[in-house]
């Protein structure tokens, strides 16, 4: 009667923390309370999807899995260890760092650095680089991220074949809720005052910032790509602290996809024109301008604005499919 | 050559060995997909400084030819070359990111977990039924 009582207080009092902790002093078995100690969203979601293999499979598929991960651990160590002193044992028979007589400084660098002021016409060599004398590179890398991004929109894009609860089973409704949840925290206001406050001084701050990198690209260090990816920062501030719908306000999906295909589109065009003159040694028409003057660098600035524009629709895009699925 | 010599010559490659190490036993080792992500980004960011590193020469200015009075040669400005390429990388690390993220979202959406073992149980036991 009083141990069945004891157990009694004990299953009581072991919710608590200090329940907890006196039946691990008295060397008691702790019970954990685990819909306790998960948060309940998570809890409420995991219950329901069965996890827990079934008596019969479980311990043999578990041993077996054990045995496999032990020699996946050691042999992944064994891996790591041999690449490790192989890519050292290569590297000691590399050229010192900073060394001139490098192989990597041959006359390809030097044809760059010589003729590049000339034949670009920008002074950032890395910008006249990727955007004149390796312009096709960088047009396959901005397809790359196009291609991303319509890859995310495909699999995370809210409509009719993606909702929530395809995929839920038995948890449909519970999970379909907090998904809902989540959801709507991200698409209200934040409502935190200094948060809002700070973001209101910055956001013109960083967007102005993005804008002159990405027009300066040429001239000085920057480019598209980081230019665009501080003006796709704003917006992602803009949309945490004042919430999505004021970003929709001025960008929305069919500006979204206008401007990323669009840019797209351009930057190809520009290239298309300037790679059949140039084969075709016919001059362009576009002049290269003095070197450092912002209007100089042929096709060079244009196309840095079109980047950029990919860019920070790209990183908001990603942001917001993340987070709530749609644009 | 000694070994405090080869440390002293190769610094930036030996971290970006180290680093390069490290994200891949990430990569291999965790069970979690997003540390999975993780990894592969360590990897990414350690070619990134190997090959930035092979472009440079000591006492050379960064390729920017703002005063018409310098001379421009070899002499005077680094290896532009490694620097442009890496542009190109961090794009496209960028969106293989992306795209591994949204696909982990999926998973979970799913599955309720981003634990690859769970989640091979679970295909498993789907397959059979």
């Amino acid at each position: 009667m009083n141990r069945q009582n004891q157990n009694q207080n004990h299953s009581k009092e072991s919710h608590s923390l200090w329940g907890r902790l006196s039946a691990w002093v008295n060397g008691e078995e702790v019970q954990r309370d685990t819909q306790q100690e998960i948060h309940p969203e998570v809890w409420e979601s995991r219950k329901n999807t069965d996890v827990q293999p079934t008596v019969g499979e479980t311990g043999e598929t578990i041993r077996r899995l054990r045995g496999f991960r032990r020699f996946y651990i050691v042999a992944c160590v064994g891996i790591g260890i041999i690449l490790v002193s192989l890519l050292l044992f290569v590297c000691s028979q590399m050229p010192p760092f900073g060394e001139v007589d490098v192989p990597t400084n041959n006359e390809v660098t030097q044809k760059y650095i010589e003729d590049g002021l000339e034949d670009t016409g920008a002074t950032n060599l890395v910008a006249g680089i990727i955007l004149d004398y390796r312009a096709f590179d960088t047009l396959g890398e901005s397809s790359v991220l196009f291609t991303a991004v319509m890859s995310v929109l495909i699999l995370l894009k809210k409509d009719g074949g993606n909702g929530g609860g395809k995929g839920g089973g038995k948890g449909d409704v519970s999970e379909e809720s907090r998904q809902l949840a989540a959801e709507a925290r991200f698409s209200r206001e934040s409502p935190n005052i200094v948060m809002k406050c700070v973001s209101l001084i910055l956001i013109p701050i960083i967007l102005l910032f993005g804008i002159y990198v990405v027009l300066n690209g040429h001239i000085s260090p920057g480019g598209g790509f980081s230019g665009g990816a501080m003006m796709g920062g704003g917006l992602i501030l803009y949309a945490t602290a004042y919430g999505p719908e004021s970003v929709k306000r001025f960008f929305n999906f069919k500006l979204f996809t206008g401007v990323t295909s669009g840019a797209l589109l351009a930057y190809a065009c520009m290239k298309i024109y300037s790679f059949y003159t140039g084969a075709n040694h016919i001059p362009s028409l576009m002049p290269l301008g003095t070197p450092g003057a912002i209007l100089s660098g042929g096709f060079i600035l244009p196309l840095n604005v079109c980047v950029g524009m990919i860019v920070a629709c790209t990183m908001y895009g990603f942001y917001s499919l993340y987070t709530r699925g749609e644009i | 050559m000694s070994f405090l010599q080869f440390i002293t010559q190769h610094y930036y490659e030996i971290a970006a060995i180290i680093l390069f190490v490290i994200g891949f036993m990430g990569l291999l080792l965790h069970k979690n997909l997003v540390k999975k992500i993780i990894g592969l980004n360590i990897m990414d960011t350690a070619i990134y400084l190997f090959v930035a590193s092979r472009g440079y020469v000591f006492g050379r200015m960064a390729p920017i030819m703002g005063d018409p009075s310098i001379p421009a040669n070899t002499e005077t400005y680094i290896n532009p070359l490694p620097t442009g390429l890496m542009l190109t990388g961090i794009v496209v690390s960028v969106s293989v990111t992306a795209v591994s993220l949204a696909l982990v979202q999926r998973l979970y959406k799913k599955y309720h977990t981003v634990n690859l073992d769970e989640i091979l149980l679970l295909v498993k036991k789907e397959v059979k039924t």
